[in-house]
């Protein structure tokens, strides 16, 4: 990929944090970077399309390391779980074999795995010794008759946000618009319903939460023509659009390709999210309101006011056991705002939220649902988050799996959020998953016995001092110092 | 002898290799205060921090020198200096790798050059040992690049000494990437049972078992062997190596020291831990201790118990050579015929493993071995969960990643007592997946069984 071809795709006009300093999108510090690369990001945002052959071009690291391990689930064809990889050895790339190798890879996957197409992912080697994948995959598409997407995501292009574009752009440049919908089957119609078409995009699937909101569409009459990429299957792709409107659900993950199906046919587009009532509420009703129908706006309120009651009895039990509850939220930005809006729904108290990747629309917003009071944290360092949750007293720990088991030694309560996760959070159901996660962790009886000084001993946990380092993920470049004066921490004395 | 074949495939599918760098960065998880660095671009290394992240379940350390586009295209020199100035002056680590990706090796990477230019530009830091090595992905597993990275710290550590047995009761354990945290505390427990002070190298039993520190928080590895220990192995009575993964390792730290050592492959099974404990009395000069002899003894009595769970049972086994060795030795033990055996890379260790054929591939290459051959048992890390679903058959889960096995990555499968306990998790597999003989109803025999299930139904059912 040329530079002025990421540029781009950096360049994102429908993007707030476009017109702003690009912090997403800088570049990463020797010794003081985390998370994933370009390829990482476009291998997440595709790799749920169930019926494909992803075969991943590069040596070993990318596939061997990554592959099976994402909670995405298929409703059907399994074909995505399936690791593909060439596999380069130091032969292939030294003697430029990789083409071959590739050619006659893509081969291998449809004669034996039949799918319904095959993405290939070119990663960093391949990108440097100059692998033409491009023709690679038009050659092989001519000589088996099976769609062969290129997905050039070198990893050192830049972040997996740039990566989630990349994906994106491959579906807008290859795929979307090659294909009209089935029809519908005739019982398959509610009488007296105009059934409706829509997208949603960057929805993942994940734990399978997808399948808490289809049966709202389906009593709705709403037919998803496609979920990129949760549980989605290459056709559907095809057929993006056709649709009325699209929703944009994980944040600005693909961004672009909402966009561009606009510029291009016209499709209105909506940001929007499933965690939390309100957010599934009003998520309902933007789709309904965009679409036009007054039949669907009207049965659209019945439905909300129905769930919503249903879901918020429910959860009465549950609020005083979580209400003034203070939560830490560190998502690393992507789902910031919305997670917050699911939280206060519940009467919990948000008291910082990490916007490292947050873009200023996330970090508007957050501002917007949180108030005045609202503190947010740059920094991605372990020692100045855990800092973050002595100081401002919270009682909970919201992140992704990367600070799973630092919040775990340092004894804290934690919820998972991010991929990685087994439990379906969206929707009105989804609320009910989240207080039970919520409540299993704050009230757990292992806190207070694991921050128990042994009988014989006096030592309870230590704030570790600067003299024992910090995460050189840190924002500052000073050690850090301990957040509270004295040296002993007793997380039982400060609760 | 089992012979050596290759699959001539264009693609990896269902891969069962993990990198090389992965394997050095293991390495370097099993020191006290390490702290690994690939240098490559990010994605490198944080898809190898997930890969360790959800096998130990634990935090871990791992930094990268974040190569983009710039730096991959112009030059990452200066990336590789300012990547271990800032880990070295942020974390505080007691010691730190630094270990090539394919990305950093096409391009061309001189990391030895950048090492030294490094110390020059950074006195401040000389205290900190720096272990680079070579471990590019295109070549070499985890257990290749875990074997380079332990003899590149022990260069980086290791004086020439002639002091061999200065140190009467130490003795040196080089282990390999094939034992998980479990089986090193085991075997230093072994030592130590002999009056013998263990110094295990790596030591994922002090980093890697899944243990509270009093610290809210430490940037590096949470335990292993402390770094002033490993400038005294050539002071040692005797070293003990295991993993045949290993001996490049073992040549540099005799060649530096000359103190006595011996080579085990593995430690499963009566015969291997045999041969070790009789080292160990012979090294201290002590009797074997009672509480030795009784769990021989145990281990005798779960062989004979679980000889008919393992009998000619045909198992399919995928995983490094090292590892692929130590299970198939055992298993070929207990009467077990190793119809199908897969590792990622050729390695010398392979002919000696106990079966016809050792195939160097992948897992669907294990899966068409295993349906061909009727395999009744695999064995092999949690990818392999999925294929022994669709063989219908249980699976034995051993090797990295065990992502959906709480305490799989500290089991214990090594010495009288591990191999114990994996007899008895083995033979239970056996009989809870147990396939009855369909019942048979003869048509000349009349009987009235009204809740008698159809015959068809009954057929290859489990109990």
């Amino acid at each position: 990929m040329k530079a002025s071809d990421i540029a781009a795709l950096l360049d994102e006009p429908a993007c707030a944090h476009n017109k702003k300093e690009k912090s997403g999108c800088a570049r990463p510090k020797p010794g003081a970077s985390a998370g994933g690369c370009a390829f990482d990001g476009a291998q997440i945002a595709l790799l749920p399309i169930a019926d494909v052959a992803h075969i991943v071009h590069g040596p070993i690291a990318c596939a061997g390391n990554s592959w099976d391990n994402r909670g995405t689930r298929s409703s059907g064809p399994t074909l995505y779980k399936i690791g593909m990889t060439t596999d380069l050895s130091e032969q292939d790339v030294i003697m430029g074999r990789g083409e071959k190798r590739l050619f006659h890879g893509i081969k291998q996957a449809i004669e034996r795995y039949r799918p319904a197409a095959v993405f290939v992912y070119n990663t960093c080697v391949p990108a440097l010794i100059g692998d033409d994948v491009d023709a690679v995959c038009k050659a092989a598409a001519e000589r088996w008759g099976v769609p062969v997407v290129p997905v050039d995501s070198a990893g050192f292009y830049g972040t997996k946000n740039l990566g989630n574009r990349i994906a994106g752009e491959a579906m807008f440049k290859h795929v979307i618009g090659t294909r009209e919908p089935d029809p519908l089957p005739a019982d398959a119609v509610p009488p007296g319903i105009t059934v409706h078409s829509i997208n949603l995009i960057g929805e993942y699937n994940i734990a399978g939460e997808l399948w808490h909101v289809m049966p709202l569409f389906d009593e709705l009459g709403i037919r998803v023509l496609c979920t990129l990429s949760g549980d989605a299957r290459f056709h559907e792709v095809q057929t993006m659009h056709r649709a009325e409107v699209s929703m944009l659900v994980c944040a600005k993950a693909m961004i672009n390709v909402a966009r561009k199906i606009e510029e291009r046919w016209g499709v209105p587009w909506f940001e929007g999210s499933f965690y939390g009532i309100t957010d599934t509420s009003q998520a309902l009703r933007d789709i309904a309101r965009i679409i036009g129908d007054a039949d669907l706006i009207a049965r659209t309120e019945a439905l909300i006011a129905r769930e919503e009651a249903r879901v918020r009895a429910e959860l009465e039990v549950w609020r005083p056991r979580l209400e003034g509850k203070r939560v830490l939220l560190f998502t690393g930005g992507v789902k910031s705002w919305s997670v917050v809006s699911a939280l206060q729904d519940l009467g919990m108290n948000v008291v910082a939220s990490g916007t490292k990747k947050s873009t200023e629309e996330d970090k508007a917003r957050i501002l917007e649902l949180m108030g005045d009071k609202a503190i947010m944290l740059k920094s991605e360092g372990a020692r100045d988050l855990l800092n973050a949750v002595y100081e401002l007293k919270a009682d909970l720990l919201i992140a992704g799996g990367r600070n799973l088991y630092t919040a775990l030694k340092a004894r804290l309560p934690f919820l998972d959020i991010h991929q990685e996760r087994e439990f379906a959070y969206a929707g009105y159901e989804g609320m009910k998953e989240l207080v039970r996660q919520l409540a299993l962790t704050l009230e757990s009886p292992v806190w207070e016995a694991v921050r128990r000084p042994a009988p014989w001993s006096a030592k309870a946990m230590v704030v570790a001092g600067p003299e024992m380092g910090d995460s050189p993920d840190a924002e500052d470049d000073e050690p850090a110092a301990p957040a509270v004066g004295d040296a002993t921490f007793d997380p039982l004395a400060a609760a | 002898m089992a012979e050596i074949i290759r699959h001539p495939k264009a693609l990896s599918v269902n891969p069962l290799k993990s990198s090389a760098p992965a394997g050095a960065a293991l390495a370097c998880l099993g020191i006290n205060r390490g702290m690994p660095v690939f240098h490559g671009s990010q994605g490198c290394t944080a898809f190898a921090k997930v890969f360790f992240v959800r096998h130990f379940r634990e935090p871990i350390p791992l930094q990268t020198t974040a190569m983009d586009q710039v730096a991959t295209v112009m030059s990452a020199d200066e990336n590789v200096i300012q990547a271990l100035a800032t880990v070295c002056g942020k974390s505080r680590p007691a010691l730190v790798t630094l270990a090539t990706t394919a990305l950093a090796e096409t391009q061309g990477t001189d990391i030895a050059r950048l090492l030294r230019e490094f110390r020059a530009q950074h006195p401040e830091f000389d205290h900190i040992p720096v272990a680079a090595v070579n471990t590019p992905d295109f070549s070499g597993c985890l257990e290749s690049g875990y074997a380079a990275t332990v003899n590149g710290i022990l260069e980086a550590t290791v004086p020439h000494t002639r002091h061999a047995g200065r140190r009467k009761k130490q003795v040196n354990l080089l282990l390999g990437s094939h034992l998980t945290p479990g089986d090193v505390e085991a075997i230093k427990e072994w030592v130590e049972a002999f009056g013998l002070r263990p110094v295990a190298v790596p030591d994922l039993a002090d980093s890697l078992d899944g243990h509270i520190v009093a610290e809210d928080f430490l940037p590096v590895t949470l335990g292993g062997t402390p770094v002033g220990e490993l400038a005294t192995l050539g002071e040692a009575a005797a070293t003990v190596v295991i993993g045949r993964a290993l001996n490049g390792a073992a040549d540099l730290l005799a060649e530096r020291s000359a103190v006595p050592e011996w080579r085990f492959d593995g430690l499963m099974g009566l015969e291997a831990c045999d041969r070790f404990t009789a080292l160990l009395a012979e090294l201290s000069g002590q009797k074997v201790p009672e509480k030795i002899e009784r769990h021989r003894a145990q281990l005798q009595d779960a062989m004979v118990d679980t000889h008919f769970m393992t009998g000619l049972r045909r198992v399919g086994i995928a995983a490094d050579p090292d590892l692929l060795h130590q299970l198939a030795s055992w298993l070929a033990g207990m009467g077990s015929e190793i119809v199908a055996a897969v590792a990622p890379v050729k390695a010398p260790v392979l002919a000696d493993v106990p079966a016809a054929s050792v195939h160097v591939g992948d897992l669907e290459d294990l899966e068409d071995l295993a349906r061909a051959a009727g395999a009744e048992l695999l064995l092999g890390n949690s990818h392999l969960a999925a294929t022994a679903a669709r063989l219908g058959v249980p699976l034995l889960r051993a090797g990295m990643p065990q992502y959906d096995l709480i305490g799989g990555h500290c089991k214990t499968w090594v010495g009288y007592r591990g191999t114990r306990q994996a007899l008895f998790d083995l033979a239970n597999l056996v009989v809870h997946n147990h396939e009855h003989i369909a019942p048979y109803r003869a048509r000349l025999v009349v009987r009235d069984d009204h809740d008698a299930a159809p015959p068809q139904a009954a057929a290859g059912g489990r109990h």
